[in-house]
């Protein structure tokens, strides 16, 4: 079978920063993600998009991703609700009301919580929220529309350019019993 | 390439270009009667295709606003986006797999073959299998079906070999990769299937079978069919004594047109065509066209549906290669030990990551969700067809809340399941998941109802003026030179994908018009 390579290879440090390490980075110092964005968000100031992305992985957590493709998965939300006098201030209000929610919970703001199972606790307290709702149909299409993120799930997407799959392994399996 | 005047009150005026308005504008144009064709999208070219699912969907689809309301899934994952359906010429015949069925006998007759169902609105169609038999092979070979005039099926996917596997191993028998319109080898000027993968979006070999390029340039060249694109129809106009004179649509600019015709045609799919008779109203038809008898819009239909998809421990990349690679058949028989009536089919299906993750759990998030999803390239997926019950409850209806932008009131789609379509449903997922279990899946995911891709019902077809709304050529029971032409005439929906009879019976509609107006009885 011709088979994708999918695996995203990267150093000891890429993965701490961009997994369990990620909370315990943005603890210690929160603009570190915040800087890493490539531009700043329109709607949020940097310490509050550090929370967003963090809030997008525990969303959708895909370990093999890097961070890069959660930040720009909020930047394009960013960049809708930018649009319109009525959402303008939800990303901005909604991690005040989430880090509020962390707080309450667990006694910090949400990207200090360093365990996701925690994390995510928080997250179910405000499922309910106008933000979460428009976070988590906003990732869906944020996250997974980025051309560049297909190959790690195995999908190799348009063929057209390559003559198709005819070639290319449409009926390749071989291990059916 | 022919141009008529507005005034030309000489023409047939066709609304939509799909399957059934594409087939029709052609197969008059061929008998040599004055089409023009009014289509409300724009129109592209096979090259012009998006191979990226929302960038295509984007491109394509009808995205202007409607509402939903009744307690199926579909309003509640996606509350204004009841159905797939495509706005540019050639209609969804742009964005369609290609699956090509033929009714079953016994499902022309499904009020007398079923019984009483209670809540269930079943209606006998009023013509059968036997009178339908030359105009589907007449559609068959116009689309290259395969399996039909000894055009090779195609070759099947891993998808397929999976459903295959697993479907035998059950000891189903009427396992194959499908009647489709696809041509396995080049036909009708049209390549063949390269297994591009992205049948959804458009075929940018053109080898699937669309109105858009087989029909419409074929029409256009006898000189006797325009078609404008971009052209809304916002009306359908009629005289004093009830007959339909013309319409009035707005064009590219917005700026409103009123086009002349002998007789109108209306094929804008099963929700707008009831939404336009519904905002034609007038003093002399005060309920919208038609609408005598409060039959326009009522009994839609969707087909039951639902897909199941499974993770395997090894690679299976089901988007290589065509979207309906194969077909069970064996329980689209009608057999009510089962506990339910009707069949249904099983056909595979894939999306690519985005839509997987848009409709694999609609609203789901976290750990449980996202380990599904990175086993992407180990899954392989079904999804179900199956017959539903017509319900008068069940029915597109105007939404005077919301205008679009030419003032005219936007379509409520409201849809209960039956119990008939729940039970149909379950034995189906059972079955379905039994099929992936059997060749070894680790996990089986039960997927809810996509927005509807099989519109259907809206206007339908009765032997008698007070159940439906045309009669046995889709000639409404109450406007003489007012004609319905798409799937919104079923009678009921049969466990098929409906684009073949949708065809067959634009065809059949076709020769009976040309009579009509050639005896001057029209
Ligand atoms: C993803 C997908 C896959 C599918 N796969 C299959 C399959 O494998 N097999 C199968 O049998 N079926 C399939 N279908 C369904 C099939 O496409 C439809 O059943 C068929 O195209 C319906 O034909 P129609 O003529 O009723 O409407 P359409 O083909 O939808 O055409 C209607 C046209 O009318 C136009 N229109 C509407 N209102 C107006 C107006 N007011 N003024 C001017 N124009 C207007 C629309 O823009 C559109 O172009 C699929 C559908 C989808 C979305
Ligand atoms: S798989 Fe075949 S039919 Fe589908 S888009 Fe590709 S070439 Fe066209």
């Amino acid at each position: 079978m011709r088979v994708v390579d999918k695996t995203t290879r990267v150093g000891r440090r890429e993965f701490l920063r961009t997994t369990a390490g990620a909370a315990a980075v943005a603890a210690v110092a929160p603009t570190v993600s915040g800087q890493a964005l490539a531009e700043p968000l329109k709607t949020v100031t940097s310490p509050a998009a550090a929370t967003l992305v963090q809030m997008a992985r525990d969303l959708y957590p895909h370990d093999a991703l890097p961070t890069k493709f959660y930040q720009s998965a909020v930047s394009i939300i960013d960049t809708e609700v930018s649009g319109s006098a009525d959402t303008i201030n939800l990303l901005a209000d909604g991690a005040v009301e989430l880090d509020a929610a962390a707080k309450k919970l667990k006694g910090m703001p949400y990207a200090a919580i360093a365990d996701e199972v925690e994390r995510v606790a928080v997250l179910k307290s405000i499922e309910s929220t106008p933000f979460f709702a428009r976070m988590r149909s906003g990732m869906v299409t944020a996250l997974y529309n980025q051309h560049d993120l297909w190959i790690k799930f195995g999908y190799e997407g348009p063929s057209f350019e390559k003559g198709g799959y005819l070639h290319r392994g449409f009926d390749d399996i071989d291990w059916l019993p | 390439m022919a141009k008529f005047d507005l005034n030309d009150d000489s023409v047939v005026v066709v609304i939509g270009s799909g399957a059934g308005g594409g087939t029709l504008s052609n197969e008059l144009a061929q008998k040599g009667i004055k089409v023009v064709c009014l289509e409300a999208g724009g129109r592209f070219d096979t090259s012009d295709f998006i191979n990226d699912e929302w960038a295509s969907y984007a491109h394509l689809a009808w995205t202007d606003k409607r509402t939903t309301s009744g307690s199926w899934r579909v309003a509640q994952d996606f509350p204004e986006l009841p159905a797939w359906i495509v706005k540019a010429v050639g209609g969804t015949t742009t964005h369609w797999a290609g699956a090509s069925l033929r009714f079953q006998d016994h499902e022309w007759k499904a009020r007398s073959t079923y019984g009483d169902i209670k809540g269930a609105a079943l209606l006998d169609w009023p013509i059968d299998g036997a009178e339908m038999a030359p105009w589907y092979a007449k559609a068959e070979s116009k689309m290259g079906t395969t399996g039909t005039n000894d055009i090779p099926r195609l070759p099947g996917n891993n998808n397929y070999k999976i459903l295959h596997a697993g479907a035998t191993k059950l000891g189903y028998k009427k396992v194959h990769t499908g009647n489709m319109s696809i041509n396995s080898q080049p036909r009708d000027d049209r390549a063949s299937c390269q297994q591009l993968g992205f049948c959804f979006q458009g075929c940018k070999m053109g080898a699937k079978w669309s109105t858009l390029y087989s029909e419409i340039p074929k029409g256009e060249a006898t000189g006797n069919l325009e078609v404008r694109a971009h052209a809304y129809v916002v009306q359908i106009e009629h005289d004093a004594g009830g007959k339909v004179t013309g319409v009035v649509y707005a064009d590219g600019d917005g700026k409103m047109q009123r086009q002349k015709a002998r007789l109108v045609a209306l094929a804008g799919n099963s929700i707008e065509s009831p939404r336009l008779l519904l905002n034609s109203h007038s003093a002399l038809f005060p309920h919208g066209l038609a609408n005598g008898a409060g039959q326009v819009g009522r009994h839609y239909m969707r087909h039951t549906t639902g897909s199941v998809y499974a993770v395997f421990d090894k690679p299976v990349h089901m988007y290589r290669g065509t979207t309906m690679a194969g077909i069970v058949q064996d329980e689209a028989r009608n057999d009510p030990s089962r506990g339910y009536v009707g069949g249904y089919e099983l056909e595979t299906i894939s999306l690519g990551i985005p839509f997987m993750a848009a409709f694999l759990e609609p609203g789901s998030w976290g750990r449980d969700f996202t380990a599904t999803l990175d086993a992407y390239d180990n899954m392989a997926g079904l999804w179900i067809v199956g017959e539903d019950m017509p319900q008068a409850s069940n029915r597109v209806s105007l939404n005077t809340d919301f205008k679009d932008k030419h003032g005219m009131s936007i379509a409520n789609v409201h849809y209960d399941d039956h119990a008939n379509d729940e039970a149909m449903r379950s034995h189906a997922f059972k079955q379905g998941a039994a099929i992936y279990e059997a060749v070894g899946a680790s996990k089986v995911l039960l997927t809810p109802p996509y927005p509807s891709t099989h519109n259907l019902g809206t206007n339908r077809m009765s032997e008698k003026p007070e159940d439906g709304v045309v009669n046995r050529w889709g000639q409404t029971h109450e406007v003489k030179n007012l004609f319905i032409s798409d799937g919104s005439v079923f009678t009921t929906g049969g466990a098929e994908n409906p684009t073949l009879t949708i065809v067959a019976l634009a065809i059949r509609q076709a020769d009976h018009l040309a009579g009509l107006m050639s005896r001057n009885e029209i």
